[in-house]
């Protein structure tokens, strides 16, 4: 008898649960739908949902008219690289900070965090003109920079996060039978810190790819990523829905899959350890 | 504990992010400061020498300054509210028992790692186009005229775009913290006969307000600075110019640097006072 009540009640949940995520997806799937009309078919009114003849022609054409090739390298090079660089500098900072901490250790971290919270616009033109004058406008060495720099409280924080979960104990007892201090980080904590590097990379990894403030002015044409590339969509082509929705699958087709992996380290990465 | 040895080197390994850091604050910080007061017109002169405050009284003078910080506020203050609520709601019934719950979470975190260049042009184009788009075919369907989203109620529509952005970040921490909930508490709470909407207001609410203030801080930060929502959709027309949108505006468009690092200047002030506030709950929990 109970059991039947909270069946009955778990399908109530369930049919609503999924009518509300459906809802908030569809705009996705839309898109993904959309990208494999015609162009005909995707302004057809009433919409077709999903009896239309299923084509892969957008898709041949975006790649063919713009350099999506380049666009996508210049997005993995730039949310690469900067993630990478941003990890090489904090790894060693997050591991001192978690395992040798100081009085100051805390300010320091708080005001790593509140470097994060400088709107991009109130230094835009000083570092469009830093740019200029070292000719990193439209660079993709420039834009790793940026992006790492902007990125780097976040991987500091995770790793700090992640670190300080890991026995002191055991750290030194590695130092007891005589390890380095460089055998010690490379072979006993580097192992059990990967999960927690792993997931920071790939949160990072994403934060940087969907960057669209720096990425949007600082670049023109070679070292414009895939955000650059779909805002040059904005009009009149944005009109030819079949292909936008094919561009735009292409450009979020990567990130939706590694996003949907990290979504747990979303929470830990965002709120700075704050919600557990 | 820690050695001698150790200690030094830890301050070695934490220089170059402090450095960096620093850096990358202090500079174009101290650049931003120094243009405010000049006046500073790249393909008009280029700097024309100090002006004091004239800058700063411009800027906020100007017939443009009152209605974008209105479009600010009533875009943050609105995303604020509909995200909250909803995800509010949108964590509880996440968090009842039911089947493919995995399946569901994966739907409503999705629209967060979709770039915001895309979401923006997907919504204008594909849903809010008054001829093709979706809500045009929907109103048609109703015999109703389609409206003219992005032109005739330009903020309204991006704030339905940026809430859509932002409820998932919103549903996905506060399904957190609603984890975290004691259900003995609960429990006890559903014995002695409670109903559900006191339960709510004494035990789930007072849980969840941590979580809801930490949610309201981050996104205001992030809201404050959106950009490519308004780049790629009114490209600031229709009153939907924003605060950071005004400074963009004359600082790349117009090129007067001189304002534009005024307004950038009451921009960091803005974002200041939000940040505050949130730093003070996670140096909180730092402690804890």
């Amino acid at each position: 008898m109970a059991r039947g009540i909270t069946n009955q009640r778990k399908a109530i949940n369930t049919a609503a649960a999924w009518a509300v995520g459906l809802l908030i997806f569809f705009p996705i799937l839309w898109t993904i739908l959309t990208s494999f009309k015609t162009e005909a078919q995707a302004i057809a009114d009433p919409p077709i949902f999903l009896g239309f003849n299923w084509t892969l022609e957008n898709y041949a054409t975006v790649l063919e008219r713009s350099n999506y090739a380049r666009f996508l390298w210049n997005s993995i090079f730039i949310a690469g690289g900067s993630t990478i660089l941003g990890l090489i500098i904090a790894i060693p900072a997050a591991w001192s900070m978690a395992f040798v901490p100081s009085k100051r250790t805390k300010d320091i971290l708080l005001w790593m965090l509140s470097t994060k919270m400088l709107p991009a616009v109130g230094v835009l033109y000083p570092i469009y003109l830093i740019f200029i004058k070292m000719g990193l406008l439209d660079s993709k060495i420039g834009l790793v920079v940026v992006l790492m720099l902007i990125n780097l409280p976040i991987i500091i924080w995770m790793l700090y996060t992640y670190f300080k979960e890991i026995p002191g104990e055991i750290l030194e007892a590695a130092r007891m039978d005589g390890a380095s201090l460089k055998e010690e980080i490379l072979f006993v904590l580097t192992p059990m810190a990967i999960p927690g590097i792993a997931s920071t990379l790939l949160l990072n990894f994403i934060l940087a790819w969907n960057e669209a403030f720096w990425t949007l002015n600082l670049t023109a044409v070679n070292a414009a990523p895939l955000t650059a590339f779909i805002a040059s969509y904005s009009s009149p082509e944005g009109l030819f829905f079949a292909k936008l929705s094919a561009a735009s699958t292409m450009a979020i087709a990567p990130i939706l899959i590694l996003g949907w992996f990290s979504q747990k380290q979303l929470v830990r990465g965002l709120t700075f350890g704050a919600v557990k | 504990m820690a050695t001698q040895h150790s200690r030094s080197a830890a301050r070695i390994m934490m220089a170059p992010a402090v450095v960096l850091l620093l850096g990358w604050m202090l500079v174009p910080l101290i650049m931003t400061l120094m243009f405010s007061f000049k006046r500073y017109l790249p393909l008009r002169g280029g700097d024309l020498g100090w002006t004091g405050f004239d800058n700063y009284i411009r800027f906020v003078s100007s017939s443009a300054f009152w209605p974008a910080v209105s479009t600010t506020l009533i875009i943050v203050g609105a995303v604020l509210i509909i995200t909250i609520v909803l995800g509010v709601l949108l964590a509880l019934l996440l968090d009842q028992p039911m089947w493919g719950q995995g399946v569901v979470r994966i739907l409503v975190i999705a629209p967060f790692f979709v770039m915001p260049t895309v979401s923006s042009l997907v919504w204008k184009n594909m849903f809010m186009d008054p001829t093709n788009g979706l809500f045009a075919h929907l109103w048609r369907f109703f015999g109703a005229d389609p409206v003219a989203w992005l032109s005739e109620a330009s903020v309204p529509s991006i704030i339905m775009i940026v809430s859509w952005q932002w409820l998932p970040f919103a549903t996905l921490i506060l399904l957190t913290a609603v984890q975290s909930l004691d259900s003995e508490q609960l429990e006890a709470a559903e014995m002695d006969g409670a109903p559900a909407l006191s339960k709510f207001g004494y035990l789930i609410l007072p849980h969840l307000s941590r979580a809801i203030t930490i949610v309201v801080l981050i996104q205001t930060i992030f809201l404050l600075s959106i950009f490519a929502e308004i780049f790629v959709t009114t490209g600031g027309a229709f009153g939907s110019r924003t605060l950071t949108y005004l400074i963009f505006q004359r600082v790349l468009e117009s090129q007067n640097v001189g304002l534009g690092s005024a307004g950038g200047v009451y921009a960091i002030i803005l974002a200041n006072i939000v940040a505050i506030f949130l730093m003070r709950i996670v140096g909180k929990n730092l402690d804890a």
